[in-house]
């Protein structure tokens, strides 16, 4: 019998007891700026929280207090658009994905969300102002809706398809055997029964378009006034994190941090409800 | 023998007909048996009507409406990702009238003396995206591995959710923090460092500055580290299980398992993974113009500041005054896409090749 060579054992021990304290090191190293970010939003950003934060225009440098009432106001018009052009093209969309994976349609579609999903912002903002600004001739918060919509669209496409996809087979075919034409199968069985997922998809979909401040610099633009018009510049949350943060002046760099806040208590606020969601109905679906 | 035949065939006929979906056909007063010739007509007229009546049926139900609805909205989403290459590139033919493929390999980038060259942008966005993916690559694949092999399974989906939260947090925000924590905090030190140990290579050349492409690749590593290890864990655990238990069962350590089993099967998914990181740094904007400190420095030092495609577009776009300043920055941003669509492409691609050999679905 061979005697074992029990300082190669020892090597190969020790070899896979470091790496795989490193691979934890790693995952625990990920969590790190995800904890410096928000306790840092957190602290800077809580300093200067108060009500008149979400009540209030903005004020001219120097002039203490003032909010991001129109900000605030803006985002909800701009993401509002946004959702109005994604959300009916998305669903439709993504209830052909789910019925028709293997067509060459189907394919072309899959690769199109993927595509889609991984364009830079900042070029969907490049074409919402080629087919709106330009036209027009005028910044508005509709070329904004429309950038933010295709930002949106393969997100909620794709989370609508793995729901839909979710749903269990007899389901379906229980309301088709009972003489259910497939338009209403899809909309008073496959839907219902996938709704939450829907819904976390489209959470989703607004948590990432309420943060874009990319495409907004040439789109929706910013404005340091009160506005509503779809027509008019708008100021938006992101936008306006980032004109305060890159200006020179110590009180919008505050005002930065605090509109920051507001934004990643939304944003990560959106994607925890979503997760929650999500878990419930795989549950419900019997999955895990 | 000729009504002989027409009575033989009827049955054939009544079939088809009910096959059809029709129902039994109802022959009209008098028609069949006495008189033989109207017969076969009378079937037809019949079987027509019965489509028609079938044909109205389906359409009242709505499928056939509700399918080209849903096809519609897919085709839809196929015209967008046309619509957007196709604008960008009729917006912007005065660029390439002027500089032709110059364009891409020109330094010089002057509003004033209307010269446009995006080799600068290129070469920050590749050497930020490419260091970027270095140093994020083996902290992911690391991610990876812990949440598909090592971690307790209570474990494995909160961490995975967290670091999903980690892609979440808006970009101006990582911009925001990066410029008054992180590189003060980090970034310069770790510059400061790199220049006094590795100084006498160009790509650590001084003077250190703060906001820098350094910067713009550390910010980036972060924010690529989620895209990376989700798909890389995805990977690993389509991975059959049969694999680890052969790998185990002749005397591995779980490292070697992991290292000389699990990664060369899912080589492929893994370089997908990586592309597809590669693609997020390449087209992030907001934090990256807010850290590289937006300069037309033309070394090829990482501690000096920089510009990439996305950075300038940020920048300039918006004040840019002239047709063919602003055709220039559109067809940068063409560029962009461009450069997404192929990445894309490759990665999908990749993954899809370890995902094909399993049944579980890998998805990006």
């Amino acid at each position: 019998m061979m005697i074992p060579n029990l300082a190669h054992y020892r090597r190969r021990k020790i070899i896979n007891a470091i790496m795989l304290f490193l691979c934890g090191v790693a995952a625990f190293l990920a969590v790190v700026p995800l904890v410096w970010i928000l306790l840092y939003v957190l602290q800077e950003g809580g300093q200067y929280l108060s009500l008149q934060f979400f009540t209030e225009l903005p004020t001219p440098v120097g002039v203490p207090g003032g909010g991001v009432l129109n900000a605030i106001v803006g985002s909800a018009i701009v993401v509002g658009t946004a959702c109005v052009f994604s959300i009916p093209i998305a669903l439709v969309a993504a209830m052909y994905a789910a019925a028709n994976p293997d067509k060459p349609l189907g394919i072309a579609l899959r690769f199109a969300t993927d595509v889609l999903s991984g364009v830079p912002s900042i070029v969907t903002g490049i074409f919402a102002y080629t087919i709106i600004v330009l036209p027009q001739k005028q910044f508005s918060a509709f070329a904004g809706g429309v950038a933010l919509a295709i930002i949106m669209t393969p997100i909620v496409l794709r989370t609508t398809e793995e729901m839909l996809k979710l749903v269990p087979r007899y389901l379906r075919e229980g309301s088709l055997a009972l003489g259910a034409s497939e338009w209403k199968t899809m909309l008073q069985v496959t839907m219902p029964a996938a709704l939450n997922g829907i819904v976390t998809g489209i959470m989703l979909g607004i948590a990432r378009a309420a943060g874009e401040a990319a495409p907004m610099i040439f789109t929706a633009f910013g404005n340091p006034f009160f506005s509503t018009n779809l027509d008019q510049p708008i100021a938006t949350l992101p936008h306006m994190v980032y004109v305060y943060a890159i200006s020179p002046y110590k009180d919008w760099h505050a005002k930065a941090w605090t509109t920051a806040l507001v934004l990643v208590v939304l944003v990560l606020g959106l994607n925890i409800i979503a997760r929650v969601v999500t878990t419930w109905q795989l549950k419900r679906m019997g999955w895990r | 023998m000729r009504r002989q035949a027409t009575l033989n065939n009827e049955p054939q006929i009544f079939l088809l007909l009910v096959q059809m979906g029709a129902g039994t056909p109802t022959l009209p007063f008098g028609a069949s048996e006495r008189n033989p010739m109207s017969t076969m007509s009378l079937v037809k007229q019949q079987a027509a009507q019965s489509r028609l009546r079938a044909l109205k049926q389906r359409l009242q139900h709505g499928d056939l409406l509700f399918r080209a609805l849903v096809m519609l909205g897919a085709l839809c989403i196929l015209l967008l990702v046309i619509a957007i290459g196709y604008e960008l590139w009729a917006n912007s033919p005065l660029p390439r009238e002027k500089f032709g493929w110059g364009f891409l390999t020109s330094r010089e980038w002057n509003p004033v003396r209307q010269e446009f060259g995006a080799f600068p942008f290129i070469f920050g966005t590749l050497q930020t995206a490419l260091m970027a993916l270095l140093f994020a690559l083996p902290i992911s694949l690391g991610i990876a591995i812990f949440l598909a092999e090592l971690a307790p399974l209570w474990l494995r989906q909160p961490l995975g959710f967290v670091i999903e939260l980690l892609a979440a947090v808006p970009s101006v925000v990582y911009g925001l923090w990066g410029l008054f924590v992180y590189v003060p905090v980090f970034v310069r030190p770790t510059a400061q460092l790199f220049n006094s140990t590795l100084g006498f290579l160009p790509l650590f050349e001084g003077p250190v500055y703060g906001p820098s492409r350094l910067a713009a690749a550390l910010i980036l590593t972060i924010m690529i580290l989620p895209t990376i290890s989700a798909v890389s864990r995805d990977v690993l655990l389509a991975i059959p299980q049969s694999q680890r238990e052969a790998a185990l069962a002749l005397g591995a350590t779980r490292w070697e398992m992991i290292w000389q089993v699990l990664i060369p099967y899912g080589l492929s998914g893994l370089l997908g993974a990586s592309i597809l990181g590669l693609g997020r740094a390449l087209g992030e904007t907001m934090a990256v113009t807010m850290v590289i400190g937006n300069n037309l420095d033309l070394s090829s030092s990482l501690l000096h500041p920089g510009y990439t495609m996305a950075s300038i577009i940020a920048n300039e776009f918006a004040e840019a005054t002239y047709e063919l300043y602003i055709q220039s920055l559109i067809q940068i941003a063409l560029v962009l896409f461009a450069v997404t669509l192929i990445l894309n492409f490759l990665a999908r691609l990749l993954v899809w090749r370890v995902a094909r050999r399993v049944p579980t679905e890998v998805r990006a």
